[in-house]
């Protein structure tokens, strides 16, 4: 298929499978926000009903799984193909617009990969020592005393606060690219896309570090 | 001229013998440079001065020193044409440099420019994409009458805005990727804006991608070096432009 043979047509891909990811974390963080209670029954009921029906939660997990994996095998697979896309360095390093996050989207993007696995390995599995697991009368984990449990240690706090400045490099780079690599930019349009993009990043990027922050300072307590 | 101040620079200069030579840094020093030399005119000094010790002069690529051809293509200081906005190296004047002053002198660096010799790369892969579909396939025969299709002016003016590019290759040098789609999408929109180009530019943005990547080019990781480093300010615009192509393509 043409579209795949050509690494624009590969990066559309990546654009695509990204805007999936940035839609859900923006979804992801609106239910986060339930701990501070503004539905009844704060997160336990969000978290109950978000898992009501099993198939439905199955199928989402394989759809993003497939997203993800899509958008790393071509990220891993186009920073291979540039390296040595330029011949050999410069003995002067001298960059006028590449940024730091743009330098290193590679980077930032495996270390969110190890984040997301850590992650569901920590509240979806609840494999991750340290946190308490408080089963209700139905047999339901107590979501509320899992999350605050948890970030009351200072180094899980640590971890997502770290991963979270990770998200908001990938995405201070990845919201204007989206708009770039689908082709609906023009001079007028990018820089508005470039400042909102990273305006984005940065209220996703407060939002998330809420949680673990309101909880290891005692603002939200178990 | 013998009233201004004389300037005395070191210059660390690229030279390379050929292709297989793995090429290395040597130090010159120019000397009499008054702040009216362009930059290829100090590079002159520097070579008669070379010629007359009998040594091999500097070998660099230069043609109209009016900032028009695209010849000229050095990486000064770790910009491509030295850096200053819209400008290619012959139009930089020794001005934006001082007295004592080290510069850098490198060739454009990228996977698809092999070098020949010094300061001169082989950028006969930005006409294998231009041989690949920057072209329009029309009758020869009578002259079409010059305003038989009428183009908006708005677009005419973006179209020229594209076909500013001189093909000099800063796009690709300024690339951390070596990647030429700065170039390719100047060369894919100007012909995909006009009537006259429309009718291929399917067929055109597919081939001109597909060369693009078969010359080693690398790939757009959006850091918009290329806008920085190209001396007639091609906007990325142009790069979103084909990108959009490519995917109407996908559909034609």
């Amino acid at each position: 298929m043409q579209l795949l043979s050509s690494s624009i047509g590969r990066k559309i891909v990546m654009a695509i499978t990204g805007l999936l990811m940035i839609l859900f974390v923006v979804v992801h963080l609106i239910g986060n926000t339930t701990i501070f209670g503004w539905i009844s029954g704060g997160i336990n009921a969000y978290a109950h009903h978000l898992h009501a029906f099993p198939p439905l939660v199955w199928a989402f997990r394989a759809f993003m799984l497939a997203a993800v994996s899509i958008h790393i095998w071509y990220g891993i697979q186009l920073t291979i193909e540039n390296r040595g896309g330029r011949s050999q360095p410069y003995a002067v390093k001298a960059t006028q617009k590449a940024t730091f996050a743009s330098e290193n989207m590679i980077w930032t993007g495996l270390l969110l990969l190890c984040f997301i696995i850590y992650h569901l390995l920590h509240f979806t599995m609840k494999v991750v020592p340290g946190m308490a697991l408080v089963p209700d009368a139905e047999g339901a984990i107590n979501v509320f005393t899992m999350v605050v449990s948890s970030f009351q240690n200072f180094f899980v706090a640590f971890i997502y606060v770290a991963a979270m400045v990770t998200l908001f490099l990938h995405l201070s780079h990845g919201i204007q690219s989206f708009f770039q690599t689908m082709g609906w930019s023009t001079d007028r349009t990018l820089p508005v896309y470039v400042k909102a993009g990273t305006l984005v990043a940065l209220v996703l990027f407060l939002g998330y570090v809420a949680v673990p922050l309101s909880i290891f300072a005692g603002i939200l307590k178990g | 001229m013998s009233d201004h101040k004389t300037m005395t620079l070191t210059l660390i200069v690229w030279r390379q013998k050929n292709a297989s030579d793995p090429g290395k840094f040597e130090t010159y020093t120019a000397k009499n440079i008054t702040e009216h030399h362009s930059f290829l005119e100090m590079l002159d000094c520097v070579n008669e001065d070379l010629i007359l010790e009998g040594r091999e002069p500097i070998v660099f690529d230069h043609d109209c020193r009016e900032g028009i051809c695209g010849m000229c293509s050095q990486v000064i200081n770790g910009a491509p044409h030295g850096g200053q906005v819209r400008t290619t190296v012959c139009q930089l004047h020794m001005r934006k440099f001082k007295d004592g002053d080290t510069i850098y002198i490198e060739p454009w660096r990228a996977r698809a420019f092999p070098i020949i010799k010094d300061l001169i790369v082989d950028r006969s892969a930005l006409d294998t994409i231009i041989q690949a579909g920057g072209y329009t396939s029309c009758h020869t025969g009578g002259v079409a009458d010059g305003n038989a299709i009428l183009i908006p002016k708005p677009v005419a003016d973006e179209a020229m805005d594209a076909a500013e590019c001189i093909g000099c290759g800063a796009c690709v040098a300024g690339c951390p990727n070596g990647a030429a789609m700065l170039f390719t999408g100047a060369k894919v929109s100007q012909l995909a804006l006009l009537p006259q180009g429309k009718t291929e530019a399917a067929a055109r943005v597919t081939a001109m991608t597909k060369a693009m990547a078969e010359c080693g080019f690398g790939n757009c990781t959006n850091h918009y070096e290329c806008q920085a480093a190209c001396p007639k300010g091609i906007n990325v615009k142009f790069i979103a432009r084909m990108n959009r192509e490519f995917l109407k393509a996908q559909f034609a």
